[in-house]
């Protein structure tokens, strides 16, 4: 009964501790349980803390310390409790840098910690001494230096409160050995607010008036919408404002699972392996309504070309975003969550009834061109589309889905179903061939109870294939689908288009993949003939703990539709 | 779009390696940074930095943004020439064999220059204005053999009011 009031009543306490202590105290405090990471000599005291806290804080030892920064980026992508990766100096702190700029371009919270050399050894080329202070600057959202273990509680804080508020993103605080070692009197108080920081910038009323007539005066209206909606939990409401206007709306690869795949007005992916509907229709719509998405080049293609007809409402957290790529008749700046709740009561009931039959239309021409070819293929060679349709079998949609990046990374997200938000896992913004594996490992670290499918190509997998020595020591149960084509598909479909079929550099001799993931203990079978791989689907998912399943999918498919890079979205070609 | 001259004033927290994130910005656009000075401003323990750069309107409105969009950039401006008044200084070294010259001596004065040093071997002129006013003083010393120049980075007040007190309140 004591203990439950004390837990209640927080009182600011001062204990005498070392620096490396006051760390962990930090993260303890601020809710972490689990910690991704890898140690080495500069960071060796905080691992020293760490041991006297196994039952309060789990360390994921992954294989290479990118595998951690995915794997944190993968738990910080499926629920919200905040994501630590921990690395020692030098080498340890330049392996984080991929997944940093991985975390920063696709606005992912995450704390890493990495250990320095001695404050006294600073800039004297000491063993494994490098400026990653300098090194993440550009891919950090903020970065800090502690030299004095003093500093280390508001560090901490700001660093927590930086990464998730706003527009959330990476973090990274480097700790010379020496401030780890020094004994302080610690107390902690979370951070509420930075002055010179505005995580979440005014919104002008007048902004949603002049978006909600726009939108109640559109003819044909239609919504772009991006991970601003699942970072901002705004999934009900943007649900409710489609539902109420009868607005079709399309989901970039990062928005996607926001809004449940079977919804009547979800009228698909855009941009440059997206839906034929949503990218033909962004040049025909009289207002585009773009809701926490950011006008990538994948999306928009040629910018000169790309929907100059219609009113943009920008809907956006960041306003270093507004007119960055397109300019925006009416920006309505805030979090989406907010605004969204804010217009919907002004905005009027509508259908759209016959714009929206225009997608349907559209919808049946892709089709008979792409889609019965993808999924229900008449040739020998397995598709892998036909894979993600068993497993959409199989699981209903209710999974989560890890793609890595190439053919079938476009192939998973154009054809996973989604009935739940936050179940589409993959590397939007910097195309990091890796990020799945370990993703998948953080993905089902942060929910055990979901199914975690990664789908990932031959290329990827090769370059974070270690990390299955990570899911062999921790038994979490990622069931990993390597759709295999011997090619590093996605280029050579660029040879193939673009290069006059010259193959440079793109063909893989490959190992037996089967016979690796057996020695990592874990239950392996690969598939290559068609009237195997519903079974062999079925199997996979079933199966209690880990599994790996090869598919030997034909060596040269292609994902179409495609734009053409810099091209005009209108210019989507279906073969 | 044109090319201009535009000056930054950037209000910020006073961080090491605040500038090194500053700078990556205009890096990351491929801007080159003709000055910047960094110095104390009207607020305590808020910074100023001043840059100069050369680029279009559209992209610096994008590098303010992206300026603001720092943890600890607490505002961003971008001024043209008519907004502001700015000063640089410079200084010229020559060889003392010219300080008795009345030619070098009526140069300075009518460039506005002052002598700040008088050394055995050399005397140090110092000027302070424009870059043009700095620059024709440089191309009328030039001819006595300047031994060493140097001009700093612009300084500026800007003449509409920068809201930095409200900012961080
Ligand atoms: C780290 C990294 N290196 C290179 C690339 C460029 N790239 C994009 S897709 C791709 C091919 C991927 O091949 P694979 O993993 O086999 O998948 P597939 O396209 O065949 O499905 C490459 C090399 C990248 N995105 N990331």
């Amino acid at each position: 009964m004591n203990a439950q009031i004390s837990k209640e009543i927080p009182v600011k306490t001062t204990i005498k501790t070392t620096g490396a202590d006051a760390v962990i105290q930090c993260l303890l405090k601020e809710g972490v349980d689990t910690i991704f990471g890898y140690p080495g000599g500069a960071i060796m005291p905080i691992y020293d803390a760490l041991y006297g806290y196994q039952n309060q804080l789990e360390h994921i030892l992954t294989r290479h310390e990118q595998g951690a920064t995915h794997a944190a980026q993968g738990y910080a992508r499926v629920n919200d409790k905040p994501a630590v990766v921990f690395a020692t100096s030098g080498p340890g702190a330049t392996n984080l840098v991929t997944g940093l700029a991985d975390a920063m371009i696709d606005s992912t919270p995450m704390v890493c910690v990495t250990g320095q050399v001695g404050s006294h050894f600073l800039g004297s080329d000491a063993f494994q001494e490098t400026d990653i202070v300098s090194i993440s600057t550009p891919v950090t959202k903020w970065n800090y230096q502690i030299t004095k273990a003093e500093e280390i509680a508001e560090v901490f804080a700001k660093a927590f409160y930086i990464a998730h508020s706003g527009r959330p993103g990476p973090v990274l605080i480097d700790i010379t050995k020496d401030a780890q070692f020094a004994q302080i009197d610690f107390s902690y108080e979370k951070c509420k607010r930075i002055r010179s920081y505005k995580p979440v910038p005014t919104t002008d009323p007048q902004s949603i008036q002049d978006a909600a007539d726009l939108i109640n005066h559109a003819k044909k209206p239609m919504i772009v919408f991006g991970q601003g909606v699942i970072l901002g939990k705004a999934e009900v409401e943007l649900k409710e404002l489609i539902e109420k206007a009868g607005i079709p709306a399309a989901w970039t690869i990062l928005g996607l699972s926001a809004l449940p795949t079977e919804h009547p007005l979800n009228v698909g992916m855009v941009g440059m392996h997206g839906n034929y509907a949503p990218n033909i229709q962004t040049n025909q719509c009289d207002v585009l309504i773009a809701i926490g998405m950011r006008f990538d080049d994948r999306v928009t293609g040629d910018l000169k070309t790309y929907a100059k007809q219609a009113k943009v409402i920008h809907f956006e957290i960041d306003p270093a975003e507004i007119d960055k790529n397109v300019k925006a008749d009416v920006a309505v700046l805030g979090n989406s969550k907010d605004t969204l709740a804010e217009i919907l009561p002004l905005i009027e009931e509508n259908h759209h009834k016959k714009w929206h039959d225009e997608f349907v239309e559209l919808d049946k021409k892709e089709y008979e061109a792409v889609i019965k070819n993808d999924l229900f293929p008449t040739k020998e060679g397995l598709t892998m589309g036909e894979v993600l349709k068993e497993i959409n079998n199989v699981t209903g949609g209710d999974h989560i889905i890890v793609s890595d990046v190439g053919q079938h990374q476009m192939i998973a997200c154009r054809y996973a179903k989604f009935t739940k938000t936050q179940s589409n896992i993959t590397s939007g913004g910097l195309g990091t061939m890796g990020f799945a594996l370990p993703a998948a490992i953080g993905a089902k670290k942060g929910v055990p109870e979901r199914e975690v499918i990664a789908i990932i190509g031959d290329g990827g997998y090769q370059m974070t294939i270690q990390e299955l020595g990570t899911i062999f020591q921790t038994k979490l149960a990622v069931k990993i689908v390597v759709l295999n084509n011997d090619f590093l598909g996605m280029v050579r479909q660029w040879q193939q288009l673009f290069f006059d079929k010259r193959y440079a550099s793109t063909e893989m001799v490959n190992p037996d993949f089967v016979a690796i993931a057996k020695g990592y203990f874990i239950e392996a079978e690969r598939v290559s003939e068609r009237g195997n791989l519903a079974k062999a689907v079925k199997k996979m998912i079933d199966h209690d703990g880990p599994y790996f399943l090869e598919v030997k999918v034909e060596k040269e498919g292609n994902v179409f539709p495609m734009i053409e890079s810099g091209a005009c979205v209108s210019k989507v070609r279906l073969k | 779009m044109n090319q201009e001259i535009f000056t930054v004033s950037i209000s910020t927290e006073n961080n090491v390696g605040l500038l090194n994130r500053v700078t990556s910005i205009f890096l990351k656009r491929h801007i080159n940074i003709e000055s910047i000075t960094a110095s104390e401003s009207e607020i305590k323990d808020i910074h100023r930095y001043t840059v100069v750069v050369k680029t279009t309107e559209e992209a610096i409105q994008k590098v303010v943004k992206q300026l603001e969009k720092q943890v600890e950039v607490v505002k961003a401006y971008y001024h043209r020439s008519q907004d502001i008044f700015t000063q640089e200084i410079a200084m010229y070294k020559i060889s003392v064999d010219n300080l008795y010259e009345t030619d070098c001596q009526s140069i300075i004065k009518s460039n506005g220059g002052t002598i700040a040093a008088v050394e055995k071997e050399f005397f140090v002129v110092e000027k302070t204005g424009s870059y043009e006013e700095t620059k024709k003083l440089y191309d009328d010393l030039y001819p006595f053999g300047l031994m060493q120049f140097v001009r700093s980075g612009r300084i500026a007040i800007t003449k509409p009011k920068m809201l930095i007190s409200e900012l961080i309140r």
